[in-house]
């Protein structure tokens, strides 16, 4: 078991002959993921590494039957792609691409809502189930198969959390990174309920950072209806008021989404809260008893 | 990205929110000139800088005597303001913004911008213009007004009603409320299509001749959509910013300079914050964030080491880098070539994890470079703390 994505997920990769789709979608299918599609408009009858590239989703979605699309494709054109996915029929949109404007992501929240699909991003790593599929850029091998469910705004900071799990012997299930947007897909209260179900899923790491309420929102979830263990961590204490810290939604306005406050409400909610990022890996340790 | 006031007005005077007439002045002659041609009972004089405080800081002058203009933007045009939002050193006066005085009979607070929760546009209105929004949104709650606008239809007129009933338009003013929803629907348009992410107004005032007017204006953009706006782009005034965040982003380097002494260097924004966290919490504190991005070279390296060495608080240095497509060998590579072109006068301490992070390390101690090597986190904090000493 695991979350989101595992070896049955068949996956469409749009942007697939730029530089970072294609590098990518070679990256993941050498992990095991069954990449069975690309798209680039204009570019059908193509093929990269082996992977038959098409025209639209749609194209793809028939000949294919993939059924998670992981997009690379540039800002400017992003919204339109995933809006594409979306009326392909495809059931869950891993969008890599950092920097499409917050005023398009709030068209495309607007325009997926009521429909059966999960957007996951934009900004993103993407999605990893252990041994299983690896649909995003993170490093495949930091992973190890084991207990801990991870969620999370950052990218390698992310890395730095699994590394820890990884080198620990504790392992992980599935990674899931949300993104540093201050607009996105799917939230911590999205992906906590899932882990709080799948039964190899032991403990939950969820890292998060300055700006916005997703992390005050987590806590209340969490309160009321999580029982596994979660550990969490938030980036930039020591960030400044009204400055954006590399994530476009990493900031702090108007007094609201600081590190302490969001510290403060997680841990009045039963969360493991440690302050220093170096010790994620011992506190789950110490959460698990082992 | 930020713009003056004056640029604001002229952004909502394209997009039919009312503001008082008003010009951009450089200096005492084209104050005279212009105050001249305004011919107004009253003149305001404001200076323009991208920090609010200014009126308290004495930035702002009022005067019905047109001779008097002049004289205020000799004073004010190279004067240094310091408000609460510049910090200590101040801003340079470089430009004012003289208008027409307003006759107000109420001021009212106004902004739009995303709701993180919902993900939907909101417009934030209160009674209370004029006063500082936290202050209200702490002290008294129920004076703020929240109307979420769903981005499928765009504004209606049953948001504008919402808001103008629930401030009490209907009985401030009544003739008022018509032109108000206007403004708002018009606000709006000019906060999706420029890309904006903050539209403020404080004071959105009614005027005694029963009219709307935008008093104040503060437009900030999101950097993500600038690409769609040239007009906007070109808004842009590098004096206000830190020299070296704007070298930063001619490097395509994430930089923003802090006050502690050592410098990091890191790649990825969420690792690069945890790094300036573990810096503070082994006794010292961060002299700035920087993310160097996922494809650090010698070239990115090289820049980030020149940008750290010009503040000259870094007592130190730290790079933390988690190898993940990017190789550690690359990057040491690339610490030692960037150590080649860039004199480095401060300790360093670099430490490497992730792909190849092993044959990353043994490059930088062998290479003859005055470093230290590190492969956990916690460990090579303490070490640069150490070796650069408390802060101060």
């Amino acid at each position: 078991m695991s979350i989101l994505v595992n070896k049955n997920t068949r996956v469409v990769v749009q942007g697939i002959t730029g530089k970072e789709g294609s590098f990518h979608a070679t990256q993941c299918k050498a992990y095991g993921t069954k990449v069975v599609a690309g798209v680039t408009p204009g570019k059908a009858g193509q093929e990269v590494e082996g992977i038959p590239v098409f025209n639209t989703v749609a194209d793809a979605v028939k000949k294919t039957e993939c059924d998670t699309s992981l997009i690379f494709v540039p800002p400017p054109f992003c919204a339109d792609a995933i809006l594409e996915a979306a009326d392909a029929g495809i059931k869950l949109v891993i969008c890599i691409t950092e920097g499409i404007p917050v005023n398009d992501m709030v068209k495309v929240k607007r325009a997926l809502r009521g429909r059966d699909v999960r957007l996951i991003g934009p900004n993103c790593p993407g999605v990893i189930t252990v041994d299983e599929a690896k649909i995003g850029i993170m490093p495949g091998f930091i992973h190890k198969k084991g207990v801990v469910g991870v969620v999370s705004r950052s990218g390698t900071l992310t890395y730095e959390a699994v590394h820890q799990l990884s080198t620990l012997g504790l392992g992980e299930t599935t990674c899931v990174g949300i993104g540093g947007d201050p607009v996105n897909g799917t939230g911590f209260v999205d992906v906590l309920p899932l882990f709080e179900k799948d039964p190899e899923t032991q403990a939950i790491v969820m890292i998060g950072e300055i700006g916005g309420d997703a992390e005050e929102k987590a806590a209340e979830y969490i309160k009321k209806n999580v029982k596994k263990p979660v550990i969490s961590f938030i980036a930039g204490i020591t960030a400044p008021p009204g400055r954006r810290m590399g994530h476009a939604g990493a900031i702090i306005s108007g007094g609201k989404g600081t590190a302490t406050e969001k510290m403060k409400t997680l841990e009045a909610a039963g969360v493991r809260v440690v302050k220093n990022p170096a010790e994620i890996g011992n506190a789950v340790k110490k959460a698990l008893g082992r | 990205m930020n713009v003056h006031e004056f640029q604001a007005k002229q952004l909502f005077a394209q997009f039919g929110v009312p503001v008082p007439r008003g010009k951009e002045i450089t200096s005492p002659e084209e104050a005279t000139v212009w105050a001249n041609e305004l011919n107004a009972p009253v003149f305001v004089v404001k200076a323009q800088i991208h920090a609010g405080g200014r009126g308290k800081a004495g930035g702002v002058k009022i005067t019905k005597d047109k001779a008097a203009v002049a004289g205020f933007a000799k004073e004010l045009i190279g004067k240094t303001l310091v408000t609460h939002q510049t910090g200590p050193k101040g801003r340079v006066v470089r430009r004012l913004l003289v208008e027409e005085g307003a006759n107000i009979a109420k001021e009212l607070y106004l902004s739009i911008l995303v709701d993180r929760d919902s993900g939907w546009p909101v417009f934030i209105a209160s009674t209370e213009g004029g006063m500082e929004i936290e202050e209200v949104a702490e002290k008294t709650p129920e004076k703020i007004i929240k109307e979420l606008i769903d981005p499928a239809v765009g504004f209606q007129g049953y948001n504008g009603r919402n808001i103008a009933f629930a401030l009490g338009l209907n009985t401030i003013e009544p003739a008022a409320v018509n032109p108000f929803i206007q403004m708002l629907g018009n606000l709006y348009r000019l906060f999706m299509e420029k890309h904006a992410a903050l539209v403020e107004i404080n004071p959105l005032i009614i005027t005694k001749e029963k009219t709307v007017v935008a008093l104040d204006g503060k437009v900030s953009f999101d950097d993500s959509g600038l690409f769609k706006h040239p007009d906007v782009q070109q808004m842009r005034d590098l004096n206000e910013e830190e020299p070296l965040e704007i070298e930063a982003s001619e490097n395509n380097l994430n930089y923003v300079k802090l006050d502690g002494n050592i410098g990091c260097m890191v790649n990825g924004a969420g690792l690069a914050m945890a790094t300036m966290d573990v810096i503070k919490l082994a006794g010292s504190e961060p002299a700035n964030f920087l993310d160097v991005g996922g494809g650090a070279t010698k070239d990115t390296v090289a820049a980030g080491f020149r940008i750290l060495l010009k503040d000259p608080n870094v007592k130190g240095i730290f790079i933390n880098i988690f190898g993940g497509i990017v190789r550690c060998e690359r990057i040491a590579h690339g610490v030692i070539e960037a150590a080649k072109e860039v004199k480095i006068t401060v300790p360093l301490v670099v430490r490497l994890q992730g792909t190849n992070a092993e044959e990353g390390r043994k490059l930088l101690a062998e290479s003859g470079l005055k470093l230290e090597v590190a492969d956990d986190l916690w460990e090579a904090a303490k070490k640069i703390v150490k070796l650069t000493g408390k802060a101060v």
